[in-house]
């Protein structure tokens, strides 16, 4: 297993996120406390935490999916305001530049691999279709999946359906690719494969990965930062070395406990 | 008579509910009495029940046999006041029973009253069927046209669109004659159509024609004695011993100058015996329009009345499925008005039977909106059923999981291109099943737009029930066409069906 990619490749790099005082509610119920992050260009970090803990909802919020109710979003250059609906125009320019991949991969039943890879480079970013084609033909052949290009995804094993998603949502050469439990609704033996695309991926160190997970081995050999959310509460920020081995705070250690 | 007999009542929509129910009392009373009726004698079994029962259709209006606006409980009309008379001479009372007037005949030969009484007109073939009395009334026929109206002679007619009602003997004669004839269910719109010059000219006997057509400004008299005929009183074969009594209380009642004094009061004016030549146009020879077979020319004509039930299905199918969707795209992505606009819409059309909706396109709007009978019945039915298409298509977008919208928002879709791309080419196949049933259940609904004058397949059903005397064949043969256009459409809608569970390929 490699190491998290150095330091010095991160040093001095743009900013790919900054959160300053994000605040959400449903309801009564607070959900995000007041999170203040910032992420640079190319890292990896690895959102893990008790469920309910509020980092599905952060990762959310950070591409507009979730308005949030306070606070200072910006992602990949573009600034996030508050109370925005998840289906306002004005997201568009954001959602070009913040790709997501979901625990249920939901790739769009009715077209095939390929043509759930092309859709948004070609309608959204209005490239042309052979190129778009050619590039997502590579990189259907970079997440192992050479030769399924017209499987629809209902032929294909949750394992290659993830992967078809993360080639759709890297067709869009985005600069921050939030991931929710990406490898959660899939059998133990399947996992493996998502996740080796990932770790490339992080290797790679082109693309800002924000990961949600609760596969431990995985955050620690391969995220730059581990973030631990507990009650909506950012409660660790940290190389894994030191937030997976000596957490400060109690719940932390509670935590990293219960999931040895 | 044998006017046709529907299965559906096409008249005016308001008189749908009380004749119903009548009519299933009428249909109560004759199972009950059934079983004495039929051991004794007729005339005995009328003297038993105490009363004659006699029917007709309160539709038909005034002068025949209507209700008393200020006293609904009561009837009037010349036709109440002969029954009560012939009554009378049998020593019974007279009991009226509200039965469909096209279907009086049937109605008759199974047995639910004793006589029909109400402007039954003698038609040739009509005592293969039951027992026709002497008639009561010779009345003309009336061609009435619009005022200043240049063609004025059934001759001069030849070819064009005149109205009437289906079934009778004015039916005949303009077939006879070779007009196009237009078929109504109700004495009044012809003449409304004829205002609004969607027919030429109207041929009604002149009964019809004085209070429901002359009365209008826009309206002339072109031709008051076209030809002559005769309203009988029919009983069930077999009863010759009622039929004789009848006939000789008729008699009387004529003799004695009673029913004269009925037509004095009711401003009936019983046309002469005609005159040896010259007076009246002659008849059209009797055989010209006597019994038909069911021949290779009733064939096409079956198959053009399929070809006018499936063009109208899939043009109306054509303007709901659209008409449908953005209604569905409204309530579910519209802004506040939008969305209660399509809601209001769904429920007004949905919630009110299509044959209003008809009648009120063509015949209410006529004023406003000039629409052929074809764009009407296409339009009327397109947008009843665009209420329907509305949920269906509402249900089927809802049903595309939310994660699906989520995974295109996230993509930088923007909303229509999310729809677009995204939703309708899977709510659209979720759909299509549920819209080949309505399909089918709109090619049998298209039946009712035989009201406003298109003559489809059942229509078509029903004039041939007429011109052969029989239903058994037209009926079997309008239920194989029927069948022969729904049931591709059935195993469409099973494939599509199938295709969507399994979540196979385009």
């Amino acid at each position: 297993m490699s190491a998290p990619v150095g330091n010095d490749s991160v040093t001095g790099a743009p900013e790919a996120l900054r959160v300053t005082g994000l605040f959400k509610s449903h309801g009564e119920r607070a959900v995000l406390q007041g999170i203040d992050a910032a992420v640079r260009h190319g890292e990896t970090i690895a959102l893990v935490g008790p469920s309910g803990g509020g980092k599905s909802t952060f990762l959310r919020c950070l591409n507009g999916l979730h308005p949030f109710d306070r606070g200072e979003v910006t992602v990949a250059g573009q600034r996030l305001l508050p109370g925005t609906p998840a289906d306002h125009p004005s997201l568009g320019p954001l959602r070009a530049r913040v790709g997501m991949v979901f625990q249920g991969f939901h790739l769009f039943p009715h077209l095939t691999a390929l043509e759930n890879v092309c859709l948004g480079p070609v309608h959204v970013r209005g490239e042309a279709a052979g190129a778009v084609e050619e590039r997502a033909r590579a990189l259907l052949a970079r997440v192992g999946l050479a030769g399924r290009e017209t499987a629809r995804p209902q032929q294909l094993s949750g394992g290659q359906q993830q992967r078809v998603a993360i080639a759709r949502a890297l067709a869009m050469q985005p600069e921050v690719l939030l991931l929710d439990e990406p490898t959660s609704a899939l059998d133990p033996q399947l996992r493996g494969e998502v996740l080796g695309v990932l770790r490339d991926l992080a290797q790679e160190g082109k693309t800002t990965l924000l990961v949600v997970t609760h596969e431990m081995p995985f955050a620690k050999a391969v995220a730059t930062r581990v973030w631990v959310f507990d009650e909506g509460r950012l409660v660790e920020d940290g190389p894994p070395a030191e937030v997976c081995v000596h957490p400060r705070s109690e719940r932390a250690r509670a935590f990293f406990k219960a999931t040895q | 008579m044998v006017r046709t007999p529907r299965v559906r009542r096409a008249a005016s929509p308001f008189h749908l509910l009380h004749g119903q129910r009548t009519q299933a009392a009428a249909l109560l009373v004759s199972v009950l009495c059934a079983g004495p009726a039929l051991a004794a004698s007729p005339l005995e079994r009328v003297r038993a029940q105490g009363e004659l029962r006699w029917a007709g259709d309160l539709q038909g209006g005034e002068p025949f046999v209507f209700r008393d606006p200020r006293d609904p409980a009561k009837l009037l009309g010349f036709e109440v006041e002969l029954a009560e008379a012939l009554a009378r001479r049998l020593g019974v009372r007279a009991a009226f029973v509200q039965n469909d007037w096209h279907n009086l005949v049937p109605s008759l030969v199974r047995g639910d009253f004793d006589v029909a009484l109400n402007g039954l007109e003698a038609l040739p073939g009509m005592d293969e069927q039951v027992l026709l009395t002497r008639p009561y009334l010779e009345f003309r026929e009336a061609l009435v046209v619009r005022r200043g109206a240049t063609l004025r002679t059934l001759a001069s007619l030849r070819g064009a669109r005149v109205g009437t009602l289906s079934g009778s003997l004015a039916h005949l004669l303009l077939r006879a004659a070779g007009c196009e004839v237009v078929l109504y269910e109700g004495q009044e719109e012809p003449y409304r159509d004829l205002a609004a010059g969607r027919v030429e000219a109207v041929l009604l006997d002149e009964l019809i024609a004085g209070r429901y057509g002359l009365n209008q400004p826009a309206l002339e008299l072109a031709d008051g004695d076209v030809a002559r005929g005769s309203y009988v009183m029919a009983v069930r074969r077999g009863e010759d011993q009622l039929r004789d009594a009848l006939d000789r209380a008729l008699a009387e009642v004529q003799a004695s100058g009673e029913l004269g004094a009925i037509y004095r009061r009711w401003k009936i004016d019983p046309a002469p015996p005609p005159k040896l030549a010259g007076a009246a146009e002659p008849l059209p020879d009797p055989s010209t329009y006597a019994k038909a077979t069911f021949d290779a020319e009733q064939v096409w004509l079956f198959l053009r009345g399929a070809g006018v039930t499936l063009l109208v299905s899939l043009l109306a199918m054509a303007l709901a499925a659209p008409l449908g969707l953005l209604l569905a795209l409204a309530r579910l992505y519209g802004n506040r008005p939008l969305r209660a606009v399509a809601l209001a819409y769904v429920e007004l059309w949905r919630g009110t039977p299509v044959l209003l909706q008809l009648y009120l396109l063509y015949y209410g709007l006529a004023p406003l909106v000039h629409l052929g009978a074809l764009p009407a019945a296409v339009l009327g039915l397109g947008m009843n059923y665009g209420a329907y298409e509305a949920e269906v298509h509402r249900a089927a977008l809802s049903s595309v999981p939310v994660g699906q919208t989520e995974a295109a928002a996230a993509l930088g879709l923007s909303r229509w291109q999310m729809l677009r791309l995204v939703l309708l080419p899977q709510s659209l196949r979720t759909a299509l099943p549920a819209m080949a049933n309505d399909l089918i259940a709109l090619l049998k609904d298209s039946s009712l737009v035989s009201v406003i004058t298109v003559v489809e397949l059942t229509k078509q059903m029903t004039i041939t029930a007429v011109d052969v005397r029989g239903w058994a064949l037209p009926g079997a043969v309008c239920a194989a066409l029927y069948f022969t256009m729904s049931w591709p459409l059935g195993r469409l809608a099973a494939r599509l069906e199938e295709k969507l569970a399994t979540g196979g390929g385009r």
